[in-house]
């Protein structure tokens, strides 16, 4: 065998490795998927989302589940991005670079984004049910679920702000501009994209979380809907966990059902992210 | 201004009749269903149920942040003091019982009973890493390899197997398949041919098929695991009373005095429906009494009492 016969055997070899690793996380999501579906698929009906949770099997829903899973992502949602966007917008652009101060910051910053979600919780707990009273409100998951995914929005907003072509900026530097102007008229409008890919995959994290929550005080029966946002209320995890924990079989099959929900849901914004930054790339025109 | 004050004040305004349950995980399926019949009877009440578990609870209910507590152990000295301190009364009702099953393979054919004796050898901490085989439990059984399983430290379940069977809450050899998902238990022990465990009775009675059920001996007594059994007071001691703890200050309002009452009354009938062991019949009515009455406190000196008559909880003095 030549030298450059050998090199394209092993370039093979590499390309098939590749594809059998990829084929294998595809086929553990798509069996997961497929299992659901097979067990719970046959019990999603309108009656599902209508109804509130039940002792019996065959006619418990997720109502309170769903909506409590859609505002506490709205309030997460709204914390998030104004709290983590302008944060990275200062260490980006405000900040000194080199300063060790800084450094600090962004050291801590990666450590938060690997701390186990329940130490959230917990300070969620001593702080805002505990010491600010709020309860075991929308409000407080909200809090709770924003802290916990705010590095990660921090970290690609500046990844975002950072993939910009820095001559564009010292173009409106030079022009007379502000930072500020910089920042609202070119910075954010073209980085928008990272920016929401970056808060939707931390949404995504977000709205399967149930540790944090049962820590705060979520509640697992609930029959009516939140009317502001310091009622209490349940999320679609641990309205799961719940029917999971039963001995009898029909709970499982609700579990499973509720479990294609939040996997659609969590895919959906998967997805919503994806087209955004598809959009994004097509306007924007340098 | 006060118009923009009340709009942003006002999504912070939070209703206020409010009947708010927390507790055991065990005694929730009772309570949601009970709590779904009330609003159904009652529209403009809301009830709110959570599982922070028995202990998480008790810390609640004796802070004052909810009106009823799900219990599947009598109320601990800790707990009795912390309630003292907030001043807060309360009544203790029991509502249902809990049993615990000790469940082996379908197959096994040497292991139909086993003593209380027994089992605490099996399960002490001492026995960790020495008791292995079956015929360290009982010398007839064969030479074989023992596989425990049983609840995690965190489940209501373990802590009262422990001190009824240990003597000690939470003493227990840690060498042991646990969970606290009692699913996963049925699951393993279904699939283990060696497996001894442990399961709380209905999850046994669901799952009658997958797992074999010895029967206990406790006292020269032989009791089978069933639920005729625990109500006719036969299941000593792996029975207990599970129970409600509602506060004096939330009585004050007519909704949870109207909940109590609705929860004593249907309890028998929701209990059944959803696969739980009820209390003899005539014991609610004792039941109703203690609400009526108002007896404050527990009858349970800041521990389980293992093994006590379901009458006896009800001998409090009025006070």
């Amino acid at each position: 065998m030549t030298r450059s016969q050998k090199r394209k055997v092993f370039n093979f070899f590499m390309k098939l490795v590749g594809l059998l690793s990829l084929a294998l996380a595809l086929i553990v999501l798509l069996s997961l998927i497929l299992d659901l579906a097979i067990r719970g698929g046959g019990r999603i009906d309108m009656d599902f989302f209508t109804s509130f949770p039940s002792r019996r099997a065959g006619q418990a829903g997720i109502l309170s589940a769903w909506v409590g899973t859609l505002l506490v992502m709205l309030i997460t949602a709204f914390l998030t991005i104004l709290v983590g966007v302008s944060a990275a917008l200062y260490l980006e652009e405000y900040s000194k670079q080199n300063h060790p101060m800084t450094k600090l910051i962004e050291l801590n910053i990666l450590n938060l984004s690997a701390m186990p979600s329940i130490l959230y919780g917990l300070l969620a707990l001593g702080i805002f049910v505990h010491y600010f009273k709020l309860g075991a409100s929308l409000l407080t998951a909200g809090l709770t679920l924003s802290l916990l995914v705010l590095p990660i929005v921090i970290v690609s907003t500046r990844e975002a702000l950072r993939s910009l072509p820095s001559n564009l900026k010292e173009a409106s530097f030079a022009l007379g501009a502000t930072r500020f102007q910089t920042l609202y008229y070119y910075q954010l409008p073209s980085a928008m994209g990272g920016i929401m890919t970056g808060v939707i995959l931390a949404l995504s994290r977000a709205i399967g979380e149930t540790a944090p929550l049962i820590t705060i005080g979520a509640l697992t029966y609930i029959a009516f809907l939140p009317q502001s946002i310091m009622d209490p209320f349940t999320v679609l995890p641990i309205q799961l966990f719940n029917w999971l924990s039963r001995p009898q079989a029909e709970f499982h099959v609700n579990a499973a059902a509720a479990g294609l929900v939040l996997l659609t849901l969590t895919l959906a914004l998967n997805l919503i992210a994806i087209l955004i930054r598809i959009r994004v790339r097509k306007s924007i025109k340098w | 201004m006060n118009f923009f004050l009340a709009i942003l004040v006002m999504p912070f305004l939070s209703f206020a009749q409010l009947i708010r349950v927390d507790g055991s995980s065990t005694v929730f399926p009772l309570t949601e269903a009970v709590a779904e019949e009330f609003q159904a009877a009652h529209p403009k009440h809301r009830v709110t149920v959570g599982i922070s578990g028995t202990g998480g609870g008790f810390k609640k209910f004796c802070r004052g942040e909810t009106d009823v507590q799900n219990a599947s152990r009598p109320i601990q000295d800790s707990e009795i003091q912390a309630c003292k301190k907030n001043g807060i009364r309360f009544l203790e009702l029991p509502i249902a019982f809990d049993a615990i099953a000790i469940a082996v393979h379908p197959s096994n054919s040497f292991a139909n009973d086993i003593t209380v004796e027994e089992l605490k050898l099996a399960w002490q901490p001492s026995a960790q890493g020495k008791i292995m085989k079956w015929n360290q439990i009982r010398s007839t059984w064969p030479d074989q390899p023992v596989a425990f399983f049983g609840a995690g430290s965190d489940s209501g379940t373990f802590d009262y197997f422990t001190e009824a069977i240990v003597g000690k809450a939470k003493a227990s050899r840690g060498d042991y398949t646990a969970s606290e998902d009692d699913n996963t238990l049925v699951m393993g022990i279904s699939r283990e041919k060696n497996a001894l465990g442990y399961v709380p009775l209905h999850y046994f009675e669901e799952n009658s098929g997958k797992l074999k059920a010895l029967k206990i001996i406790f006292k020269g007594k032989t009791q089978t695991a069933s639920k005729e059994a625990v109500i006719q007071g036969l299941y000593a001691p792996l029975a207990r009373p599970l129970l409600i703890y509602v506060s004096e200050k939330a009585l004050a309002k007519p909704e949870v005095q109207l909940f109590t009452e609705f929860y004593i009354k249907n309890s028998s009938a929701l209990t059944k429906e959803i696969q739980g062991i009820p209390l003899p019949e005539a014991t609610y009515t004792g039941v109703l009494n203690q609400l009526k009455e108002k007896k404050w406190g527990t009858v349970f000196k800041g521990h389980s009492q293992v093994g006590m008559k379901i009458e006896d909880l009800l001998k409090k003095e009025k006070n």
